[in-house]
């Protein structure tokens, strides 16, 4: 993706350039620009490292694991089929709690294995796209109800503090870097409540109330795991 | 100013002190832990630094060639009447696909609007509240192995829109 968007940049820059004229202009923007990201990353070195020292804190000190456990009614909430002790609970808090943090790099490992779990639990209640031997089904998976509701929440950014932008302000030059937490804040909250409603219509509508009465073997091999499989029958919220 | 901007010179004091108390009443050994982060902090910095070099160059050539002013005159009319500065159009767009290359242009309306303008401040909160949409369900999806992605796309996005007009809200009651 970046590969298409860089070229891209690089040789409408040119064109664009020689077509309007402005060669110069364009050599002498190549050559600042590149010793503009240096002494930006001087300055971003600092609070990123401020930052990261904290967490390692707030890490060694169990923080993040409480928090992490503090989550749990939250998560209850949004993955109501998702079993108690399933390992993909866990990932989910722990790249959820990432993101709150703004801990970037260590979000991405956990939503990946929360992905990879919440495929494992579709396997587990047998909906065929899911299942490994089945015959070339798997080309075709669609998305469960967990996975569309974990990745909307997660692109919906939760963020306490923006790091980053916080940086790049201060190193332009702002006279109050961090005025914008607030409202950032503020936003975040707006787009993460707006996604929650989507997806809690959403899974209101999957859990259709006319199938409850009949029971497949995959939503009986799930009982065993769920108080609420019994309620919110099949896979995915999705006819098999 | 008002409640949010004291709110926001509040939040990092606080958070400093109640996680370096923290760690301290539970004997962890503070400074050292600190150090050691702080050290992972600057890996990825250093990481980073090509990245931001190749976008900043590419940004920089691209707005010194005259295409974002062309571009500007082209959305101009449209951007106005949603509330947003020109220079925002592009930024909007690319954010949805790489967050890096979305990064260029957040310093370019930094360095010619000023990170305090309206330009700036709407960037600032703009760019914390959004997440890469379609980076961000390629890699995820990958991972599960998921080619049909059902509704995602239209809640990631709509909530991309929520958070969008919220920042414009929010950015004109604080200035």
């Amino acid at each position: 993706m970046l590969n298409a968007i860089w070229a891209v940049m690089i040789l409408l820059a040119v064109l664009y350039g020689a077509a309007s004229g402005h060669m110069s202009e364009v050599t002498n923007a190549a050559l600042d620009s590149a010793g503009e990201a240096i002494s930006l990353c001087i300055t971003m070195a600092g609070v990123v490292a401020l930052w990261m020292g904290l967490m390692e804190i707030a890490q060694k000190a169990g923080l993040i694991e409480k928090l992490t456990r503090g989550i749990a009614p939250f998560l209850k909430f949004m993955f109501p089929r998702i079993p108690k002790e399933h390992p993909a609970r866990e990932y989910i808090a722990a790249n959820i709690i990432a993101n709150v943090l703004g801990l970037g790099w260590a979000c991405t490992p956990a939503g990946l294995k929360a992905m990879e779990e919440l495929a494992k639990l579709e396997a587990e209640r047998g909906n065929p796209e899911y299942l490994e031997a089945g015959t070339g089904k798997s080309r075709n998976r669609r998305a469960s109800n967990e996975m569309c509701t974990f990745l909307i929440l997660n692109i919906s950014s939760l963020q306490l503090i923006p790091v980053n932008m916080i940086a790049y302000r201060s190193q332009y030059g702002s006279a109050n870097p961090t005025a914008i937490i607030a409202p950032a804040i503020a936003a975040t909250l707006v787009s993460t409540l707006i996604a929650i409603v989507y997806c809690k219509i959403k899974d209101r509508i999957a859990a259709n109330p006319f199938r409850t009465s009949e029971k497949s073997p995959a939503s009986r091999a799930a009982d065993s795991g769920s108080p609420f499989s019994d309620k919110r029958n099949g896979w995915g919220g999705k006819a098999v | 100013m008002n409640a949010l901007a004291h709110l926001s010179d509040i939040i990092i004091p606080i958070l400093i002190f109640f996680i370096v108390g923290y760690g301290f009443v539970s004997n962890v050994k503070v400074y050292e832990t600190f150090l050691k982060g702080a050290k992972d902090g600057l890996k990825i910095v250093v990481d980073i630094v090509p990245t931001l070099i190749g976008l900043l160059v590419a940004v920089g050539m691209l707005r010194a060639s005259g295409f974002f002013d062309m571009l500007g005159t082209l959305l101009g009319p449209v951007a106005a009447s949603a509330g947003l500065p020109t220079q925002l159009m592009p930024l909007l767009i690319v954010k949805l696909f790489s967050s890096s290359a979305a990064t260029g242009l957040v310093l370019d309306i930094f360095r010619t609007s000023g990170p305090d303008s309206y330009a700036g401040m709407l960037t600032s909160i703009l760019m914390s509240c959004t997440e890469t949409v379609f980076y961000t369900m390629s890699v995820y999806f990958l991972a599960a192995k998921v080619t049909k992605t059902r509704h995602t796309l239209t809640g990631a996005l709509l909530a991309t829109l929520a958070g969008t007009v919220a920042s414009v809200v929010l950015t004109r009651w604080m200035l």
